[in-house]
């Protein structure tokens, strides 16, 4: 398959690039246009881009089939312009063994849409006790190591994970949040959860933890991957962290760059989310970091849950949100808000997240991975349940007008993805 | 940030679920109800036929006596039918969920549900799925509200008082856990209290107390100083050891109501709780039974409050 996206705005966030040109895919790869295209996309008026990179997304597989499937949460990234993500290990088994990563890189194989990047559970069932096999998992394909929401509250066992892993140079991608100041927590630690009488997570639970993970990592020199940052205390541990060139990377969910706590409202369980979200000069902090690059990408944490699991008082709802198919139009938000051009802010779900994902895709170069969006940054889109792909239609934003559809998906060359 | 989910499109009171964003009128509305109501449960015969026809279910999930028998006796002096269902040990327990029990009961024709739910936020929830004409009272939700206590600590001291426009009122003990004292605190402001104290130690106040508009004082003795109204509230028993507090025994050394203590507040302070009360922990039974004490008037007044807002919210 030899395409050719035709006269669209081409954007290479890696190279800085954008200009109106062409882009041209032949054996998987971007190569340079030589007339012999099997296939034509028309892109004037559209923008052109690297196939977005999501650092965290839950597909519910195995286990979780009743929330969703691997091919409905496929179809949602491909019709995000998702083309790469890693997905979570808190499965049903958890994936701390290598016949469940197999399996699941097996399956989204055959589905043949987006490349899935499985990271591993760092202890056996996530438990936070017993190191997993690691070696093991990574030759299965495991690109890094994670304990997802599970927390390992015993700091010996830490220890010794992160120090295995920089053993073998594997990444260790990790939420900071201390279990004991956040057991019970469902809200941040401020006025809304004072008034609304919900029990909260201060700010400190997540500094104090990231204080250990820190000073672990200039003990271990572990490559560190701090995931769902949520306080703007945190973002200056880090900032302080990258200037002491610790091997520290970071991202932040899209919902808590746009939402703070106000966004409650009245026990809207849409807005139970993990880490919490905090308060409106957090998330003006989170916003500005992901801008400035102290955080490095920004992720979907797409969280498919059933509407049962929504439908309970606030505290017992199960967390998360749906998020792949608004990851696109909540970036673009988020950069018009700060008024970046479209370059910088793509940079952060395309290049910067191949970066910590250590792949060659999220560029359109020569000889880089043939991924690719055709994207309409104007297109109006209303979040309603019926337009959205996913089997979870679990999202704060469900009501909103936002902007930005995606017209065609492109992963190696294929069109796994294409609406009118 | 959505429309009340209280109040209808003509901003009457279609359920209660707080006292926060109710404005003053209603709550002088719902006050001055009561007070017509008061002669009602004084007279022989205390019924009148305000809801006569109508079925008010109450729906506790969380085990009370008190709370649902005084909605209980209020619906009857209505002439309400009362269903009492104790969910906790029912339907919940063989798996059915909050809002299939609320359809299912709805589906036998409920006028008023009465919540009571450990979880805050769940009459919330209810609310937001019953039928137009069905109106949700909330009797207590997790640590979020309790707004009829609110309002009959509010027609109490009223009642006691006057006015609230110079007043300076103590809450005192567990504000953290407590959703009485947010509902107080939130009907004491907007009815123009000038000051509200919290009294309490550090690990029983909230994040940012002071957002609610009260002053916190730590010291028992300084806090109560000049005060006309002094609210305690109830320690639970789990709270009571553990890392919260280290016994029952300095707690009440340190924010229990003795009459040493009642004597740094105003002669004419009056003493309130809104029950069940811990004698010796929070209170000493030489206050709670003593002249300034208040609390058993409280308990009547709660009937009235609660005829009231059952009759107000049927109406609208």
């Amino acid at each position: 398959m030899r395409l050719l996206v035709r006269g669209g705005r081409v954007i290479d966030p890696a190279s800085g690039r954008d200009a109106i040109g062409d882009v041209f895919i032949a054996e998987g790869k971007f190569a340079a246009a030589d007339g012999s295209a099997d296939r034509v996309i028309e892109a004037k008026g559209l923008v052109v881009a690297p196939g977005l990179i999501d650092l965290a997304a839950r597909l519910r597989e195995p286990g979780y089939e009743y929330k969703a499937t691997l091919e409905s949460e496929v179809e949602a990234a491909v019709a995000g312009g998702v083309t790469s993500l890693a997905c979570m290990p808190d499965t049903d088994p958890p994936l701390d063994e290598p016949g469940l990563v197999d399996m699941l890189r097996r399956r989204a194989k055959a589905l043949a849409r987006v490349r899935v990047y499985p990271v591993g559970a760092l202890t056996v069932k996530l438990q936070g006790e017993r190191l997993t096999e690691m070696a093991e998992l990574a030759v299965s394909g495991c690109v890094a190591f994670s304990q997802a929401n599970a927390p390992i509250a015993d700091t010996l066992v830490l220890w010794r994970a992160l120090q295995y892993a920089a053993t073998f140079g594997y990444s260790v991608w990790l939420r900071a949040e201390d279990p004991w100041l956040a057991k019970g927590g469902v809200a941040h630690d401020g006025e809304v959860a004072t008034r609304l009488g919900l029990s909260a997570i201060p700010p400190f639970a997540e500094t104090i933890a990231l204080g250990t993970l820190l000073e672990l990592v200039r003990a271990t020199g572990t490559r560190l991957h701090v995931c769902r940052l949520s306080s703007a205390a945190a973002v200056e541990m880090i900032r302080a962290a990258k200037k002491e060139k610790l091997p520290v990377s970071c991202d932040v969910g899209i919902h808590h760059v746009h939402l703070s706590e106000l966004d409650l409202g009245y026990f809207d369980s849409h807005c139970r989310l993990e880490p919490p979200l905090r308060s409106r000069r957090d998330r003006e902090a989170l916003s500005r970091a992901l801008a400035d690059g102290t955080i490095d990408c920004v992720v979907s944490d797409h969280t498919p849950v059933d509407e049962d699991q929504k439908q309970l008082p606030f505290a017992e709802a199960e967390p998360g949100a749906t998020g792949l198919e608004l990851l696109l139009p909540l970036v673009l938000k988020w950069g018009a808000e700060r008024n970046l051009p479209l370059a910088k802010s793509l940079a952060r779900v395309t290049v910067d997240a191949a970066r910590v994902l250590g792949a060659a895709s999220g560029r359109i170069e020569p000889g880089a991975p043939g991924d690719a969006i055709v994207f309409d940054p104007e297109a109006p889109f209303r979040v309603t349940p019926e337009a959205l792909r996913s089997q979870g239609k679990n999202s704060p934003f469900l009501g909103y007008e936002l902007a930005g559809r995606v017209r065609a998906t492109i992963v190696a060359g294929n069109v796994v993805f294409e609406q009118k | 940030m959505q429309r009340n989910p209280q109040l209808n499109a003509n901003g009457e009171l279609q359920h209660l679920l707080s006292i926060e964003g109710l404005p003053r009128e209603i709550l002088l509305q719902i006050l001055d109800t009561a007070e017509s109501f008061v002669g009602v449960t004084e007279r022989d015969i205390k019924k009148v036929p305000l809801l006569r026809g109508k079925s008010v279910f109450n729906l506790f999930f969380e085990p009370s006596t008190r709370t649902r028998t005084t909605f209980e006796i209020a619906a009857k002096r209505l002439s309400a039918d009362v269903i009492n269902l104790n969910i906790a040990a029912s339907s919940q327990s063989k798996g059915e969920s909050l809002l299939d029990t609320v359809a299912n009961l709805s589906a036998m024709h409920a006028d008023l549900f009465v919540v009571r739910h450990a979880s805050s936020g769940a009459p919330y929830l209810i609310a937001r799925h019953v039928k137009p004409h069905e109106h949700v009272i909330n009797a207590g939700d997790g640590r979020h509200a309790h707004p009829t206590q609110g309002l009959l600590d509010l027609y109490t001291i009223r009642h006691y008082k006057k006015d609230f426009a110079r007043l300076t009122v103590a809450v005192v003990g567990d504000i953290l856990h407590s959703r009485v004292a947010r509902s107080l605190i939130h009907g004491l402001t907007t009815l123009g209290t000038p000051e509200v104290r919290v009294i309490s130690p550090q690990t029983l106040l909230p994040a940012g107390v002071e957002s609610l508009g009260v002053h916190v004082f730590h010291d028992m003795r300084e806090g109560l100083k000049g005060v006309d109204v002094i609210v305690m509230l109830r320690l639970q028993n789990e709270r009571m050891t553990g890392a919260l507090l280290p016994s029952a025994q300095e707690f009440f050394m340190n924010y229990g109501l003795t009459a040493e203590k009642l004597a740094l507040a105003r002669p004419d302070a009056i003493v309130m709780h809104p029950g069940p009360m811990n004698r010796g922990v929070e209170i000493d039974s030489s206050v709670a039974d003593g002249p300034h004490s208040v609390i058993l008037p409280q308990v009547t007044f709660g009937i009235a409050v609660r005829m009231a807002v059952m009759s107000i919210v049927a109406g609208n």
